[in-house]
């Protein structure tokens, strides 16, 4: 074996060797590098009422509230959903339907207390005629996964 | 690969190359900041604030793709020793953290009106944040040893270590939540854009990619020159050590 293929085969087998240890932390942490849970993770685990969690989903049809700036709405993923309170300013984005993640504490009510909302928004781009047109022929969101359906 | 690794052949593939992508980046870049910014249409959701796209995703590509040539350039260098790898890496590199910084800053010029907030500790911004650092800490370790080739050797370590991070990038936005979104252009069954804001966000991609080619270009002329300055130099004092 040259010099040169020796070296070639280090790196190779530096480099994978590398990959398998980063992908075995990356699944070991794999609870702590998600962003936020879904409101059935979070039925599932249970959270203690001090911890504070993030959590994400779309916000319910027809469940905003407003009462000045005090607002309550439903977070739901289409099997669970959590109703959230918020007081504060919400971003342009938020409305029904649409992504939305509530970093708070859940109440002992069940009643989850949000201090920060953000919204979260899908990977569709496209000018406002041809939304339009979509939804007016009825293939809005054809084959996407997890989203409304109308 | 071994006709390019000589400096001379080089620097007159340069010579020939380089003006054409400089005018190519004028061109591209002038149409496609044309039709980003005047000529397509606003977002259904996000209006015109949807227009940063056209920076913000080419420069995250550029990130990604100048880091995926510098790991090529260090496992060049590392194992067949060629003497233009090691340039071309230390060239790249701050290159590519500009990319990276104009990536993360619009980014969060982006997040604060859409999402409501300017950074998030989410798989995708803190991968992202993390690429920026790995080309700092090149920058800095290949200039941190008085043998310029001990500090290319352990600056090529760190751009091959460090590239396991380009695929947790790329998937991060699968593999976990995140608040930021999927990908739109490079995914299964299809871009997730419409053409009008396709066409122009290619335009840039493409122009990025040739300003980066010709700055890379220029960089590494300037390493071969320095190089040879360095060499003359060396045997001028050698002369006058034993005159």
């Amino acid at each position: 074996m040259t010099r040169k293929q020796r070296r070639l085969y280090f790196v190779v087998l530096g480099m994978l060797a590398l990959g398998a240890a980063t992908a075995l932390v990356l699944t070991a942490f794999n609870d702590n590098l998600v962003y936020f849970h879904s409101p059935t993770e979070l039925a599932e685990k249970g959270v203690p009422p001090e911890r504070r969690v993030r959590i994400g989903g779309l916000v319910e049809k027809g469940s905003i509230q407003r009462d000045g700036q005090l607002v309550r709405f439903r977070v739901t993923d289409m099997v669970n959903a959590v109703p959230v309170t918020y007081n504060g300013i919400l971003p342009d984005l938020f409305r029904e339907e649409q992504g939305v993640v509530a970093e708070g504490k859940m109440g002992t009510d069940g009643v989850f207390v949000a201090a920060d909302v953000l919204a979260k928004h899908d990977e569709n781009y496209m000018p406002k005629e041809v939304s339009d047109a979509l939804k007016a022929s009825g293939h809005w969101q054809d084959g996407k996964e997890g989203g409304p359906k109308e | 690969m071994h006709r390019f690794a000589n400096p001379a052949r080089f620097l007159r593939l340069a010579a020939v190359v380089m003006p054409w992508t400089a005018g190519a980046t004028v061109l591209l870049i002038a149409a496609g900041l044309f039709f980003g910014l005047v000529a397509s249409p606003a977002d259904y959701q996000q209006g015109d604030t949807v227009r940063i796209m056209y920076v913000h995703v080419p420069s995250a590509w550029m990130g990604l793709f100048v880091y995926t040539t510098m790991a090529v350039a260090s496992a060049t260098a590392l194992i067949w020793k060629h003497p233009l790898a090691d340039l071309v890496a230390k060239s790249a590199a701050p290159i590519g953290a500009g990319f990276t910084l104009v990536c993360l800053v619009t980014g969060a010029l982006w997040g604060k009106p859409m999402w409501g907030t300017w950074w998030a500790w989410d798989a995708r911004l803190t991968s992202m944040l993390i690429l920026f650092f790995l080309y700092l800490g090149h920058m800095a370790l290949v200039d941190a040893f008085d043998d310029p080739t001990r500090g290319a050797r352990a600056a090529a370590i760190l751009a091959l270590a460090g590239f396991v991070n380009v695929p947790i990038i790329k998937f991060s936005v699968d593999w976990w939540n995140t608040l930021h979104q999927p990908a739109s252009v490079v995914k299964m069954g299809g871009p997730a854009i419409d053409p009008s804001m396709l066409a122009p966000l290619l335009l840039m991609g493409v122009g990025f990619t040739t300003f980066f080619v010709t700055v890379l270009f220029l960089r590494v002329r300037a390493e071969i020159l320095a190089a040879k300055i360095r060499a003359i130099r060396l045997t001028q004092v050698r002369g006058q050590g034993v005159g």
